[in-house]
């Protein structure tokens, strides 16, 4: 368990990087703390695995520094850097039993046989193939193999960061469910620093206590799933999470209100932006309040995905969703009101603070 | 799977399977009804049932060619497979070396037959050849037209240089087809290197090795230009494998009837000993 | 409109079809949800006629076409991985089907065009597809399936290798890009939201049969069988084995329930009642919610809302609530349920609500 410290660290993949563009991976610097369950989340080539193959070892950032508990690790090699890792698809020793591939980190490392079989009785009762124990690992179905990898990356007690790299792909979402629940259960009763790849905000959001979300080679925002659901500091944020993302329109500000097509929406107190700024307003769907009074919208389609309703709408021709409960009633003459506590204001797509 | 039926498709196989007939199943049957005939070449025949059989599975001659062959096909086997392996796995993964390693390994295997002998025979000539003489120059006894043991290390030389780019580059496919989680778990796993090629790299290249062994087998089994061209058998009938005595029978002397039912044991040798290969390679695939 | 009469398919001892009846409407979008190896894959093959059925017919418009090649239907399909012709453009990739056609080249540049329009392909029309992002591969052999025209259009989770974000964007389009065409649409998941999101008509799948096949929405609100609930629920069903007497459900003789109205039709003894996450709460929601004490296994927040993982005398549920609610693990709490909503199961899993579905 280790404490991980990215010291200004950027990468290219290029030899001779002289622009922002060039770098694959734009400037980092962040420490994370000692038994946190991080998140990196972002869509695909954004940047999220360069920044783990340069936890990893895998990579050597062009620039920076990588430091475990204060000790530089930039120029370890991954075995030297006691890390465990989980892969997006299953890496089983074929030849070996269920039993056997969980006991192959521990046995490497010269763990007194008791030891090794505790642990490992432990993990298979965890990812529940305790009566497969015996069975050679080939003839598997992809779940469960997925499990044993899974099982081996968390089977060693003493490392210093457990990474996972889009580990739930190949699972059936029932067992993602299961899965998920136990890996947060497990990380909150061992402690370990766990950092996790994905694209999917759900598995994110549920996962760590401290999401990263990345764009463009760069961490737009670092925070609580809370935060990252009620504030995005960037607009960015505010559409990838969040299913249907954030509603965002090309705002204007009039006094301390906002501005959308005909639309005044009162803000809490005037926010300090320069006036040749970019402005838009970000609201979730699900501070859009269905009422009979408020400003008028034009439905245009109304999904109904059982447990909640999204309806989709123009609001003063730009496209609104909402969501609203399962048994809701749509008016005819449908009218919506915004949460003012839900209020988001960008400039340049960025949050401005607007005491909401 | 039963997947759709089509009729049409029958046509397209016609003319493989014409081929098939003229080149395999015609000459087959005719080295049938030579085997059991008696001919003085007249196109007389003589009905001769088993006798030719009887005979050829009785002399001395047959049986030392046939353990001849095995032992050579062992050595070779024993020689190219871990030699090909090993190659493979320190052959480059990316970069330039990849394709000069390709070209490189794939050289002679583009050589013909008789030409590999060609040159070996006169690379290890003592008077003229590069490698005799250096042999030589070494104090090495070496001559493989009348020491028996020379001939044979200069014919089994010969096929390694020839056949193990074919083992090499087998491999090669196999390992390129591993992906780098695997190897990069293990490295996590603080596995050693003997372990990533016992439990990744080994089992991965099964499929391939089988192939690799059943080929090199059936054609280190059925040898002929090679020690024909070399050594043409000799010294003595060191080197006089199965194939080479069978020519001898068939175009040294006629034997006609004796030859044909030589070869059809011959074939049924390989049959037998290439299933067997491969029953016993794929039952631990099954096994598991 | 595409017909299986008792479609069965056997392959050695293993059964991947049970004996299936099913008809598919043109114009309708019809997805085939369950878990991997539920048989969605088999049943398309069977469809398609990649595969021919040991026992049953498949009719199309009337037509027997149960030994018809693939080839000589009117079938487009598109996979999970991105299947694009490699040395050809984007543009040659969509034209491929219509050059096979032989339809002349005014047709093909129009068709390609607007197919390309559709699905926001335009600006790559030159590119290979090995250039370009996963999202627009698999919108390019969308594309493609598009142009052939196709009566019948198979799409086996043509969304799970693609993130999650580009997964919202094509599922809110497809429905919208294939309404026109009136071919039949056959879209296989194993996303029980996905099936939601796409709305049109669902077959649930479970061990080689369809358990149900009706209006996606009324699948999930009125499942005939616990298997088909099951199928057709994320985050999964709660579960808990109860006593029906008189007027009440009880669990071991606790925990009395009063029994729901549209549970009236269920006979006193052993039921399984099953019931949706969002249904659970922390606080009551009606006077037809129930208080449970369940213990906490852990929570998860996931932005809005948050996934309560609970443990009721050995059942493990799962409480989905709006907001923040990060319960301290291996807690005891009180939470509702709302008793309206509540499924109940006979032992053989047929549902006995009043108003169910099924087949």
């Amino acid at each position: 368990m280790a404490r991980i410290t990215l010291d200004h660290i950027r990468h290219s993949y290029g030899p001779k990087p002289t622009e922002a563009k060039d770098y694959a991976l734009k400037e980092v610097h962040h420490e994370w703390e000692d038994g946190g369950a991080y998140a990196l989340l972002g869509p695909s080539g954004c940047g999220k695995t360069t920044l783990l193959n340069i936890i990893s070892g895998l990579l050597t950032p062009s620039e920076g520094k990588i430091l475990f508990d204060g000790t530089d690790v930039t120029n370890l090699p991954t075995e030297k850097r006691n890390i465990a890792q989980v892969f997006q698809f299953p890496v089983i020793y074929d030849t070996m039993t269920v039993y056997d591939n969980l006991a192959f980190p521990l046995r490497n490392r010269k763990l007194p046989e008791a030891d090794v079989d505790r642990r490992v009785n432990e993990i298979l009762s965890m990812i529940d193939l305790s009566d497969w124990a015996k069975r050679k690992a080939q003839g598997l179905t992809a779940d469960q193999k997925q499990k044993i990898s899974l099982g081996r990356g968390l089977v060693r007690s003493d490392v210093n960061a457990i990474l996972f790299d889009e580990p739930l792909t190949v699972i059936d979402p029932h067992m993602k469910w299961v899965l998920r629940s136990q890996l947060k259960r497990l990380h909150r009763r061992s402690g370990f620093t766990m950092v996790y790849v994905t694209h999917d905000q759900t598995e994110a959001l549920t996962f760590a206590d401290k999401v990263v979300v990345m764009y463009e080679g760069e961490i737009v925002q670092i925070g609580t799933p809370v935060e990252l659901f009620e504030r995005p500091r960037h607009t960015f944020v505010g559409y990838f999470i969040g299913s249907p993302g954030m509603n965002i329109m090309p705002a204007a500000l009039e006094g301390s209100a906002v501005v959308v097509g005909n639309q005044q929406i009162a803000l809490p107190k005037r926010p300090a932006v320069a006036c040749e700024a970019r402005l838009e307003l970000g609201i979730r769907p699900e501070f859009v309040q269905l009422a009979r009074d408020g400003m008028p919208i034009a439905i245009s389609k109304v999904e109904d995905v059982g447990r909640q309703k999204i309806v989709r709408a123009s609001f003063e021709g730009h496209p609104l969703a909402a969501v609203v409960p399962e048994d809701t009633e749509i008016p005819a003459d449908p009218r919506v009101t915004f949460d003012a506590d839900a209020l988001n204001l960008y400039a340049n797509s960025w949050r401005v603070e607007t005491g909401a | 799977m039963n997947k759709t039926w089509n009729n049409k498709a029958w046509f397209l196989v016609m003319p493989v399977l014409l081929l098939v007939a003229f080149s395999a199943i015609i000459p087959l049957m005719t080295v049938v009804n030579y085997s059991v005939q008696d001919t003085f070449g007249n196109n007389q025949f003589f009905w001769a049932g088993t006798d030719w059989f009887t005979d050829v599975l009785h002399s001395d001659r047959f049986w030392d060619a046939l353990i001849r062959n095995l032992i050579f096909s062992f050595v070779i086997l024993a020689i190219e497979v871990p030699l090909g392996i090993l190659i493979a796995l320190n052959m480059p993964k990316r970069g330039i070396g990849v394709p000069v390693c390709l070209v490189l390994m794939a050289l002679p295997l583009l050589i013909p037959w008789n030409v590999v002998g060609t040159i070996w025979q006169v690379f290890g000539r003592v008077d003229i050849g590069l490698l005799g003489h250096y042999l030589r120059i070494l104090g090495i006894d070496y001559n493989y037209t009348q020491d028996p043991v020379d001939a044979w290390v200069t014919v089994i030389v010969m096929d390694v240089w020839h056949w193990t780019s074919l083992v090499v580059l087998l491999c090669y496919a196999g390992l390129a087809s591993i992906p780098d989680a695997y190897y990069q778990a293990a490295k996590i796993d603080g596995a050693s290197g003997w372990s990533v090629f016992r439990y990744i790299q080994l089992p991965k290249m099964k499929r391939v090795l089988l192939i690799a062994v059943l080929l090199r087998f059936m054609d280190s089994f059925m040898i002929y230009t090679e020690p024909f061209v070399v050594t043409g058998g000799g010294p003595g009938n060191s080197t006089t494998f199965l194939s080479i005595d069978l020519v001898k029978m068939a175009v040294g002397q006629f034997d006609l009837g004796p030859a044909a039912a030589m070869s059809i044991i011959y074939f049924l040798i390989i049959l037998l000993l290439s299933w067997v290969f491969y029953t016993v390679m794929t039952s631990q695939d099954a096994k598991s | 409109m595409l017909e299986l009469r008792n479609v069965e398919k056997v392959v050695g001892e293993e059964v991947h079809i049970r004996p299936t009846n099913l008809v598919l409407e043109r114009g309708t979008l019809n997805v085939l949800l369950g878990p991997t190896l539920s048989g969605k894959t088999s049943l398309m093959r069977l469809m398609a006629g990649l595969d021919v059925p040991t026992s049953g017919s498949v009719h199309f418009d009337g037509k027997e076409v149960t030994g018809v090649r693939v080839q000589d239907r009117n079938v487009a399909m598109v996979y999970q991985q991105f299947i694009n012709y490699p040395a050809m453009t984007v543009y040659e990739n969509i034209a491929s089907p219509m050059r096979i056609a032989g339809k002349d080249k005014a047709t093909i540049e129009r068709e390609v065009r607007k197919a390309a329009g559709l699905l926001k392909l335009t600006p790559y029309l030159g590119r290979t597809p090995l250039n370009l992002s996963g999202g627009q591969q698999q919108r390019t052999a969308l594309a493609r399936a598009l142009v052939k025209n196709a009566s019948l259009v198979l799409l086996d989770e043509p969304l799970a290798n693609l993130d999650y974000k580009l997964r919202e964007e094509l599922r809110e389009e497809l429905p919208r890009i294939f309404a026109q065409s009136g071919a039949v649409f056959v879209y296989a998941t194993t996303e029980p939201t996905e099936a939601l999101l796409l709305g049109g008509r669902t077959a649930t799948l479970s061990e080689g049969r369809v358990t149900q096949y009706g209006e996606t929405i009324d699948v999930y609100r009125r499942p005939g069988d616990l298997l088909t609930a099951r199928t057709f629920a994320d985050p999964p069903l709660n579960t808990v084995a109860m006593t029906k007497k008189g007027q009440v459900l009880h669990v071991d003789g606790e925990q009395a329930i009063p029994l729901p109205p549209h549970l009236g039709a269920v006979p006193d003894g052993e039921v399984t009642i099953a019931f949706h996450p969002h249904h659970l709460s922390v606080h009551p929601v009606s006077d037809a919610s129930a208080m449970i004490p369940v213990k906490v296994l852990v929570s998860e927040i996931a932005g809005s809302e948050s996934f309560v993982h609970v443990d009721y005398r050995g059942n493990r549920w799962v409480m989905l609530q709006h907001g923040v609610h990060d319960v301290e693990a291996d807690s005891s709490m009180d939470v509702f349920l709302d008793s309206r909503h509540l499924m109940a199961f006979n032992a053989d899993g047929h549902s006995l609500n009043m108003s169910s579905g099924g087949v």
